[in-house]
């Protein structure tokens, strides 16, 4: 534990005291804000609209609910923008390790791989968790001048934290695979489209299979989130996707000793 | 303390070291010498469990490097060619962290840094950041880095590339000093290193070990045959041809210096053991030239191990 510790604290560190956190965290809140500032406008201009509507039918104005119209197309769009921006926090993981070498203090210090493993996991989640809990200023605005749903926004938030876990685990493992952080995080980034996109095909071939192929989706398990639903079994998806990332980057790690590279 | 036994390793098709077998005993340092892309590294990167070796064992303190490789981790400190440095980390805070995973006790930790500065002369920088540190301190950084958890034995892969030569002295010292507490190995191909610094020398080429002795030894069993040199006041073709004539001579070798016009150097071997000296001085007052020097010249370590590493010969026992 002391040296899963270690290994933690040097990671975060490392990264609250080089601009990298700074910067994808600010550029983060940037693009998320944006589309903050957009869909909350367009929720407002709607609302305004179909009030004006009511009174010249002479009806009660309806209730618009801003959890299904506003929260829950803002989580979307933030699933979409971490598989952007964690792969930038997981590509220099073990990459920049194995290029300056400090891979052999590791490897030749009196810490397994699977502490090593985690203490780095855990510090890129950590980062993450910085990171989404800036954008909670967005539900507190949303919570002080409207009056949106608190369940749905949690579940959300969970659905986001189990996503981007699951992202990071694989940055870890292709941050393993290479000591050029592009490539670690361009695969990265292309192995999540990959989970993205057999969602979407899923739609085009037999039920059956479509069946089979959304399930795997890593997005598909994400809209019940959005939608306030809590099931076990997104859950249980999420964190087996997790422990795949993890197991697959102990192999890579064990192997490339045998390997010698 | 040190057993290798039989190790080999594999790259691929690639043999990298074939067959390599030494022993260090508990204090002594040892010197592993040898051509770059001998097997050097791969060798100590066997013997820090860094890489699994394809056939053969090694142990380490009586721990094997394979089955029981945390214990024999415990117990080594490495610093590897280039030194394990995190770039963006203050040296205190980096050695603080490698005395963490090294398994320091948390209340010797900060002793156990502030003895590593201190051993290494890098008190002074110990608030700095690594990646604005000059070559030579990285480079102290990096031992002290290996020196922190106080280990048995240390395995050094050239620890003084890169050092001004006042700083490669101290190193030297440093690493002497280490000795009988530590059991050190020390991978070079800075011949008068090993001779400076190290009790014993094993000699590696082509993934083999071709000799293993003291420096001593090995230069004293490589110069079968005596050389001198000889400064003469004459024209050298002459002086050469001359000597070259004389019984019992093998070789003579013109070595003059670059600028040297007046004087003739001369390497003159002789055949065997046999005495060449007082046939080459009168010889030499028959012609009537002037004898400015005669000296006998040794085998250095280099050539032994250009002897050694160059040409196919019977390897030295």
């Amino acid at each position: 534990m002391r040296k899963f510790l270690a290994i933690y604290n040097r990671e975060v560190k490392s990264y609250f005291s080089s601009p990298i956190a700074y910067i994808i965290i600010g550029l983060f809140l940037l693009i998320t804000g944006v589309f903050y500032y957009l869909i909350v406008t367009s929720f407002v201009q709607y609302c305004m609209r179909a009030d004006m509507q009511a009174q010249y039918y002479r009806m009660a104005p309806p209730k618009l609910n801003v959890n299904v119209m506003a929260i829950r197309n803002l989580f979307q769009n933030m699933s979409l923008f971490m598989s952007f921006f964690l792969p930038m926090i997981t590509m220099r993981l073990y990459s920049d390790e194995k290029k300056t070498g400090t891979i052999e203090l590791l490897m030749t210090s009196p810490i397994t791989n699977l502490q090593s493993i985690l203490g780095k996991f855990s510090a890129a989640v950590t980062l993450f968790l910085a990171m989404l809990a800036f954008t909670s200023v967005y539900m507190i605005l949303l919570f002080i001048y409207g009056n949106p749903e608190l369940g749905p926004v949690l579940t959300g938030y969970l659905g986001l934290f189990l996503l981007g876990s699951s992202y990071i685990a694989f940055g870890v493992f292709f941050s393993t695979l290479t000591d050029n952080q592009i490539i670690a995080a361009a695969s990265t980034f292309v192995f999540i489209l990959f989970f993205w996109a057999i969602g979407w095909v899923s739609a085009m071939v037999s039920p059956g299979l479509g069946h089979v192929l959304s399930s795997f989706s890593l997005i598909e398990h994400f809209e019940d989130f959005a939608k306030g639903v809590l099931d076990t079994k997104h859950i249980v998806y999420y964190l087996s996707f997790i422990t795949m990332g993890l197991f697959l980057s102990f192999v890579s790690i064990e192997s490339s000793r045998w390997r010698g590279r | 303390m040190i057993e290798v036994q039989n190790v080999t390793r594999y790259f691929g098709r690639v043999m990298a070291v074939n067959d390599v077998s030494f022993e260090v005993a508990k204090g002594e340092i040892l010197g592993f010498l040898g051509p770059n892309a001998a097997g050097k590294t791969t060798t100590m990167r066997v013997l820090t469990t860094y890489l699994p070796a394809t056939k053969g064992t090694a142990k380490v303190a009586g721990f094997d490097v394979h089955d029981q490789s945390m214990e024999v981790r415990k117990r080594i400190g490495y610093l590897p060619e280039n030194p394990p440095l995190y770039q963006e980390m203050r040296v205190r805070d980096y050695l603080d962290f490698v005395a963490k995973i090294k398994q320091v006790e948390p209340k010797n930790r900060k002793k156990a840094v502030d003895e590593a500065l201190g051993k290494t002369g890098t008190t002074n920088v110990d608030n700095r950041v690594i990646k604005t540190l000059s070559k030579g301190y990285k480079q102290r950084v990096g031992l002290a880095q290996a020196l922190v958890h106080n280990p048995d034995v240390l395995i050094l892969d050239e620890p003084t590339v890169g050092l001004d030569p006042k700083q490669i002295i101290e190193v030297r010292e440093l690493i002497k000093s280490l000795a009988g507490d530590h059991t050190i190995i020390l991978s070079t191909h800075i011949l008068p290193e090993v001779s400076m610094t190290c009790e014993r020398v094993v000699i590696i080429d082509k993934g083999k070990v071709v000799a293993e002795d003291s420096p001593d030894n090995l230069t004293k069993k490589l110069s079968g045959s005596m050389r001198f040199k000889v400064v003469v006041d004459a024209p050298r073709d002459q002086v050469e041809e001359k000597l070259r004539s004389l019984p019992g001579i093998k070789k003579v070798i013109p070595a003059n210096a670059p600028g040297e016009k007046k004087l003739s150097t001369l390497l003159v071997e002789g055949q065997g053991k046999e005495e060449i000296r007082p046939v080459l001085v009168k010889s030499i007052i028959e012609n009537g030239w002037n004898l400015y020097e005669l000296t006998p010249e040794g085998m250095s370590l280099e050539d032994v191990f250009l002897h050694l590493t160059t040409k196919e010969e019977e390897p030295v026992q």
